[in-house]
């Protein structure tokens, strides 16, 4: 993976092993119910940056932990968080040019597609479906991008990330 | 995904890979126990001293109680040898703690820090000081991943306590809340009757708490009665929860096991059978 180019590898593991820290961390119960979808927003913030290093197979292993980590069907995650890196990469020189709160909206739909994708493989499964609030961490999302995105980038500047 | 969710193959990859995430838990875990062990170890000597005495009596109430618990013990497991009925009794326990970590909150689970090295098994149930909390899904090397019975793809076979009523206790995703749907209308059941595990399934040990009867709704117009229940377990507050693993040896294989010792000391007069002269007269009716 590291090629002489290359730069900054160590920063972008940081940031994918803080967001899935954040995933788990314990939050009071009405919280709960609006965690935004961390390692979503760091997968696209990535891959809108350096796409040729971050893709769909980065997307795959996060998601293959988030699904570790929060116990749902092995491949749930992974599969919408692979779904979600391809569309970031094939969108990403168009919304790389826009304004951030255009970006957000951008970010919401992918999120939404994030959660869409899960919820269709646990009522595939069998399980009921959830209430109307169950998509509030995508519009979380959508709010906290705009910090996601200056703080990445800057970290991105400051350590020459390539 | 299909694989993980109908067959066992993945079992092992899944108990594998969670090793990789296991440091992340314990990252996630660490300023929880860091600030647990500042509070245990600046205890003051009053407030220790205090809690002593307060475990100290719990403890004497317990013992009292234990004391006329083994003797209704006896005496039942008596009674059902005189009727030839099997009865399963002692289990193995083991005390662990959940983790302080939070996962999906459209599903009840948490994780134990015990795994695989500490012989827990899926399908394992679960308890608290108070009940029932439900049952080991994942197993891996060292934490383990439990689902509580309130969760909506979970069901468990009770019977209520005062009559004897079987029937199944649903998950109903809310935490504090288990459907009973399967009571036909005309069933003798009222709110605050205590419901039992009952061991049908052969999952959970059967005479356990798990949940007390808190409403019940008669619509004719239904053939079942609407119950709910609350969970007798404190879902959402223990934090030390036990692990049990249900003995299979049962009073008639122990009968048999007594008669063949009785043989033993028939053959060889030694050794004077006495204290076993009035076991034998209970069992030939």
């Amino acid at each position: 993976m590291i090629i002489g180019r290359h730069h900054g590898g160590g920063v972008i593991a940081v940031t994918f092993v803080t967001a899935l820290l954040l995933t788990i961390v314990p939050l009071p119960e009405w919280a709960r119910y609006l965690r935004p979808d961390w390692v979503g927003l760091v997968l696209i913030y990535w891959c809108l940056a350096v796409p040729d290093r971050v893709g769909v197979g980065t997307g795959w292993v996060m998601g293959l932990l988030v699904d570790l980590l929060t116990g749902s069907l092995l491949g749930q995650h992974a599969m919408a968080l692979t779904i979600v890196a391809y569309l970031t990469l094939r969108l990403h020189l168009r919304v790389r040019l826009f304004p951030v709160w255009q970006q957000a909206l951008t970010v919401l739909v992918l999120l939404i597609l994030h959660q869409l994708l899960s919820l269709w493989v646990s009522r595939f499964i069998g399980r009921p479906g959830p209430p109307l609030y169950y998509w509030a961490p995508s519009l979380a999302g959508m709010f906290i991008w705009p910090f996601i995105y200056i703080a990445l980038r800057s970290l991105r500047r400051g350590f020459r990330v390539s | 995904m299909m694989m993980d969710h109908r067959q066992n193959h993945i079992k092992s990859l899944r108990a594998g890979l969670s090793v990789l995430v296991y440091p992340l838990q314990l990252a996630v875990e660490m300023p929880g126990a860091v600030s647990e062990w500042f509070r245990e170890s600046l205890a003051t000597r009053r407030q220790l001293q205090e809690e002593n005495v307060s475990l100290r009596t719990q403890l004497l109430m317990l013992k009292a109680r234990s004391q006329k618990l083994q003797a209704l013990e006896t005496e039942n497991i008596r009674l059902r040898e005189l009727l030839d009925s099997s009865f399963k009794i002692g289990e193995r326990v083991l005390v662990a703690e959940l983790m302080s970590v939070n996962l999906d909150p459209y599903k009840h689970q948490v994780v134990i820090n015990k795994g695989e090295l500490d012989k827990i098994y899926p399908g394992q149930p679960i308890l608290d000081a108070d009940g029932i909390m439900g049952q080991v899904v994942h197993v891996g090397p060292y934490t383990s991943t439990a689902v509580l019975i309130t969760d909506t793809a979970h069901a468990l076979p009770v019977q209520v306590n005062r009559n004897g009523i079987r029937t199944i206790a649903l998950g109903s995703g809310t935490i504090n809340r288990l459907e009973l749907p399967y009571i036909p209308n005309n069933a003798d059941i009222q709110p605050g009757d205590l419901l039992v595990s009952s061991g049908l399934g052969g999952r959970f040990p059967p005479g356990y708490p798990v949940a007390v009867v808190q409403g019940v709704q008669h619509d004719p117009g239904r053939p079942f009665a609407a119950v709910i229940a609350t969970p007798s377990a404190q879902l959402n507050r223990s934090r030390e929860i036990l692990l049990v693993w249900p003995d299979d040896t049962s009073t008639l294989e122990m009968k048999a096991a007594t008669q063949a010792e009785e043989q033993q000391l028939e053959d060889d007069p030694e050794v004077a059978p006495e204290p076993l002269a009035a076991d034998e007269e209970a069992e030939t009716p």
